[in-house]
C-alpha cells in the first residue's frame, strides 16, 4: 500500500470526490439548510420540504435530458421547448378528444423533436449544442402556428395532472409516484445496461467506442429521442403544477436544468457523472431560490448571487476532481 | 575562411525528454556542394536531431557551428537567418488560406517560389488557390519550393519524396542535385536506398540517438549501413519461437491486392488460423492503412478480403468483428476510455450490438471480466480509472477487452510500443498461447527484435507493397532491415 501513501493528500480526496461525487453535494445541500434554518427558525418542517421536493421534480427531470445528453459529450437545448410544446398541446387538445388520448397527442411531438435532433447529430455530424438549439427555435416556431389553430378551443389541465402536480399524500407531493421509480430507473440504467453504459463510453472516446464495434448513431438517435420522451413528461407534470399553459412554460427552466446537471457532477466534456448527483444539484438549485428570495434581495442582486453561487460551486468542484 | 571549413558542424548534441533520452551524442558535418544523407532505424533520432539543427526544439548539450563559428539556434526564425532551412515530413502550409498568403506568412519572395515550383515540375498553380483544396503531392513539393526560394545555405529534406509520384521524385532528385552542384549543401533523410545512391555523396548514421558512422557512398554501402543501423543487437537477438509447421488449409484471412489511400499500393497476404504473422514496415509504408482497411475503420480503394474463404466487405469495424477481426490500435489512447474502469473497458464489446442495450447480467460479465483480466496478469490494485494504471497494464486491458469475448483473429497493431520488457514477454507468452488455441494474429511491429520472439513469419513492407515474406528462423534483424528497406532481389516473393 505503500504506492497509496506517496499521493499528495489533495490528489486523494479529489479521487475520493472524482469516485464519489456526491458525498460534497450532500454536504452542500445539507449546509444550505441548516443556513435557511438559521436565518428563519422553525421554516424548514414537513411543508417547507414538500414544497421544495415539488418544485424540484420537474427540475430534475428536465435536467435528466441534460444529463443523459451530457454523458455522450452532447446537450439538449432543446428540452424545454419539447416539454413545453408537449404541456400545450395536450392542454390544448384535452376539450377535443379527452385527457388520456390528448396526453398521448401532447408527447407525439416531443418525441419527435428528440429523432429530429438524433437524426442531426449522429447522421449529419452536427454539434449537439447547435442541432438542438435550431430544433428548439423551430419547434417555438411551429408552436407559435399551432396556437392560431386552436385559439377558440381554449385550454384545460386535466384533473389527473393536477393532482400529480399540486396534490400531497401524507405531506408528501403527488407528482413522487412518478419520479421515484423514473430516478430508479434512470440510475439503474446509466450503470446496469447496455445503453447507459455505452452513453458513457461515447462520452469518454467515440474511436474506441466504435473500434469495439459500437455504431454511434444507434445510440445517438435513440437517445436523443429519449430525451424528447422525458422533457414531453417533464412538461406535463409542471403543467399540472403551474395549471396555466404558455407558449413559454417550461423555458425559465433550461439554464438551471443544465446547471443541476453540471453541479451534481456531470461533465459537460462527456463520459463522466450521473444522475444521481443531478437530483442532489436540483435540490440545491431549489433550496438555494428560496433561500435568497428569503433573504429578502432585490430581484437583480438575487440573480446575481444565484449565478455567482453556481460558479462558484462548479469551479471548486471542477478544481477538486480535476486533481489526477 | 578557408574552402575546408564545414558548412555546418554539429557534435555532441544531446537531448532527452522527461527519463527518455532521444539524442545521446549525434554529430554531423556538411561541406559546401554537399549532399550528406542521414539515416537511422525507427526511433534513432533523427527527426529529433533535424528538430534540433533547425532551433524546434532546443539542445540540452553539444555545439553547432556554422561556418565554423558558434552558433545558438533558439528557433526555428533564427535557424532560417543562419541559413538552414528545413521541409519537415509533414505538409507545413495553412490549408485555409490560398497560395499567396502562406507565402506572405513567411516572407517568402514569389517569383523565385514561382520559378522552383515550375522547375519541379507542377504546372498550373495559381496564388490564389487555397491550400485545403490541392493534393498531397503538390503541397509537399510547395514546401520544398518555399524553402529553396528562401536560397538556403543548407537545405534540411525530412522524407521530402515520401508521398511523390515518381515522375515528381525524378525532378525533386536533380533539383537538389542542382542545389548541391551550385555549391550550397543538403541533408537528405530517407528510407530509400536507390535515391540515397543516386544523390548523395555519403551517409551519417544515427542508433539511440547517437552518430555511430559516416561512410562515402559507393557501391555495396547498404550492407555496411544496415549493420551500423543494427548495431551490437545483431545476432544477439532473443531466443527464436519455436515456429509452428508451415500453416495449410483455408486461410482465416486472405487479403488480395489491397490498395488504400495514398501510402498502401498492393498488399497481399493470408494469415492462416494458429499463426502469428508478423508486419515489418519503416513508418509509414503503408502498415497503418492496411490494418485499418482490415479492422473496418476505413474503406479500401481496391482489392478484396476473405475471411474462411468468404469475400468480405467492411463498412464499419463492427462488421470486422462479427467476422471474428478485432483490432487493437498502435496509440492506447485511440482504444481506451480512459475516464472508465477496467470493467467498463473490458466489457465494452459485448455491449456494443443493439441487442445487448438492456440490463446487463452483472454476474455473467463481472466473471468475464475476471478471467480477461487474470488471464492478461492486469495489475488492479489502482482502482478506478483506467488512465491510473501504468503503460502496459493500459495495454494489457485493450487486449483483455477480446479475450473476454473470445479471440479468432486478432490484429496487434505495435503492441509493445513504450513498455517495459516483463510485459513485452507477456505479451509475447499471450500471442503464442492464442495462436496455439486456433486464432489467427496478424502482428505489425517496429521493434525488429521481437520478429523472432513473437512471430512464426513476417511479411515486409516497402512502399505500400509486400517485398518479402520471411519464416521466423531466418528473421535475424539484418535481414529484416533489409527487406524493410526494400534491398531484396536475392529471390522471387510469392504474390
Amino acid at each position: 500500500m505503500s504506492a497509496t501513501e506517496n499521493i499528495p493528500r489533495l490528489t486523494r480526496m479529489g479521487r475520493f470526490l472524482r469516485d464519489y461525487p456526491i458525498i460534497p453535494l450532500i454536504i452542500l445541500l445539507i449546509c444550505l439548510i441548516a443556513t435557511l434554518e438559521f436565518l428563519r427558525p422553525g421554516i424548514v418542517n414537513e411543508r417547507w420540504i414538500g414544497n421544495t421536493i415539488k418544485f424540484a421534480i420537474p427540475l430534475a427531470m428536465l435536467a435528466a435530458c441534460q444529463t443523459l445528453t451530457m454523458l455522450t459529450g452532447g446537450i439538449d437545448l432543446s428540452a424545454s421547448v419539447a416539454a413545453t410544446i408537449s404541456a400545450f398541446v395536450m392542454a390544448t387538445q384535452v376539450p377535443i378528444v379527452g385527457a388520456p388520448l390528448a396526453i398521448c397527442i401532447g408527447l407525439v411531438p416531443a418525441i419527435l423533436i428528440g429523432l429530429v435532433n438524433g437524426f442531426g447529430v449522429a447522421a449529419c455530424r452536427v454539434h449537439p449544442l447547435i442541432m438542438t438549439l435550431g430544433t428548439g427555435l423551430i419547434a417555438t416556431g411551429c408552436l407559435q402556428v399551432y396556437q392560431r389553430f386552436v385559439i377558440a378551443s381554449g385550454s384545460v389541465v386535466p384533473e389527473g395532472l393536477a393532482w400529480l402536480g399540486t396534490g400531497r399524500t401524507w405531506g408528501m407531493p403527488n407528482a413522487l409516484l412518478v419520479f421515484v421509480p423514473f430516478a430508479v430507473l434512470i440510475i439503474w440504467a446509466q450503470r446496469r445496461t447496455g445503453f447507459g453504459r455505452l452513453l458513457y463510453a461515447l462520452g469518454s472516446n467515440e474511436t474506441a467506442a466504435r473500434i469495439s464495434g459500437v455504431r454511434s448513431w444507434q445510440v445517438y438517435l435513440a437517445l436523443y429521442a429519449l430525451s424528447g420522451l422525458i422533457a414531453g413528461v417533464a412538461g406535463l407534470i409542471y403543467v399540472g403544477l403551474i395549471k396555466a399553459p404558455s407558449l413559454s412554460l417550461v423555458n425559465p427552466l433550461l439554464l438551471p436544468s443544465v446547471a443541476a446537471a453540471v453541479i451534481g457532477g456531470t461533465s459537460i466534456f462527456g463520459g463522466r457523472g450521473g444522475y444521481a448527483g443531478t437530483i442532489v444539484g436540483a435540490l440545491i438549485l431549489t433550496v438555494l431560490g428560496t433561500l435568497l428570495t428569503l433573504m429578502q434581495i432585490p430581484e437583480g442582486a438575487r440573480r446575481i448571487f444565484f449565478g455567482l453561487i453556481i460558479l462558484a460551486v462548479t469551479t471548486v468542484y471542477i478544481k477538486l476532481t480535476d486533481q489526477s | 575562411m578557408t574552402s575546408d571549413t564545414p558548412l555546418l558542424h554539429a557534435s555532441g548534441v544531446s537531448k532527452r525528454f522527461g527519463a527518455v533520452v532521444a539524442l545521446k551524442d549525434a554529430s554531423l558535418t556538411i561541406k559546401k556542394g554537399e549532399i550528406v544523407a542521414l539515416m537511422g532505424a525507427n526511433g534513432a533520432g533523427k527527426s529529433t536531431f533535424v528538430k534540433v539543427l533547425t532551433g524546434a526544439l532546443k539542445r540540452d548539450n553539444g555545439t553547432v557551428k556554422i561556418h565554423g563559428a558558434d552558433q545558438h539556434i533558439g528557433s526555428p526564425g533564427a535557424a532560417r537567418r543562419a541559413g538552414l532551412v528545413p521541409v519537415y515530413q509533414e505538409p507545413s502550409l495553412i490549408p485555409d488560406l490560398d497560395v499567396a498568403d502562406n507565402l506572405a506568412l513567411g516572407n517568402t519572395p514569389v517569383e523565385p517560389f514561382l520559378h522552383w515550383v515550375e522547375a519541379l515540375g507542377i504546372s498550373g498553380l495559381r496564388l490564389d488557390d487555397m491550400i485545403g483544396n490541392l493534393p498531397l503531392a503538390t503541397l509537399r513539393i510547395l514546401d520544398l519550393a518555399r524553402a529553396l526560394a528562401s536560397e538556403p545555405e543548407v537545405l534540411l529534406l525530412d522524407e521530402m519524396t515520401a508521398a511523390l509520384p515518381t515522375d515528381l521524385v525524378e525532378k525533386v532528385l536533380a533539383v537538389v542535385r542542382g542545389q548541391a552542384d551550385k555549391g550550397q549543401a543538403v541533408i537528405y533523410i530517407s528510407h530509400r536506398f536507390t535515391e540515397i545512391a543516386e544523390i548523395c555523396d555519403r551517409a551519417t548514421v544515427l542508433r539511440d540517438g547517437e552518430t555511430v558512422g559516416d561512410l562515402a557512398i559507393a557501391d555495396g554501402v547498404e550492407d555496411k549501413v544496415v549493420e551500423l543501423m543494427l548495431g551490437a543487437a545483431l545476432g544477439a537477438g532473443p531466443a527464436v519461437a519455436e515456429a509452428s509447421a508451415r500453416p495449410t488449409g483455408v486461410p482465416r484471412l486472405d487479403v488480395h491486392q489491397l490498395r488504400a489511400g495514398t501510402r498502401l499500393a498492393d498488399v497481399s497476404l493470408q494469415l492462416f488460423p494458429g499463426e502469428v504473422l508478423g508486419v515489418v514496415a519503416l513508418e509509414g509504408q503503408g502498415q497503418d492503412e492496411l490494418f485499418d482497411a482490415i479492422a473496418g475503420m476505413i474503406r479500401p480503394d481496391g482489392g478484396t478480403m476473405a475471411v474462411n474463404g468468404k469475400e468480405v466487405r467492411f463498412h464499419h469495424p463492427a462488421d470486422a468483428i462479427a467476422q471474428g477481426l478485432t483490432f487493437v490500435p498502435g496509440d492506447r489512447a485511440e482504444g481506451l476510455l480512459m475516464q472508465r474502469s477496467v470493467h467498463e473497458n473490458i466489457a465494452l464489446p459485448m455491449l456494443a450490438r443493439m441487442r445487448n442495450w438492456g440490463a446487463i447480467k452483472m454476474r455473467r460479465e463481472a466473471s468475464k471480466v475476471r478471467d480477461a483480466v487474470a488471464r492478461m496478469q492486469i495489475d488492479i490494485r489502482a482502482q478506478g480509472e483506467v488512465q491510473r494504471l501504468s503503460g502496459g497494464n493500459q495495454q494489457k486491458v485493450t487486449i483483455g477487452r477480446w479475450i473476454a469475448t473470445g479471440v479468432e483473429t486478432l490484429l496487434l497493431f505495435d503492441p509493445t510500443r513504450g513498455i517495459d520488457v516483463r510485459t513485452k514477454r507477456q505479451i509475447y507468452g499471450l500471442v503464442r498461447e492464442l495462436a496455439d488455441q486456433g486464432a489467427a494474429v496478424l502482428y505489425y511491429t517496429s521493434e525488429l527484435a521481437e520478429v523472432p520472439a513473437a512471430c512464426d513469419r513476417a511479411v515486409v513492407i516497402f512502399q505500400g507493397r509486400v517485398v518479402d515474406v520471411i519464416p521466423a528462423d531466418r528473421a535475424d534483424e539484418q535481414t529484416l532491415m533489409r527487406a524493410a528497406y526494400g534491398l531484396t532481389n536475392a529471390h522471387e516473393v510469392p504474390a
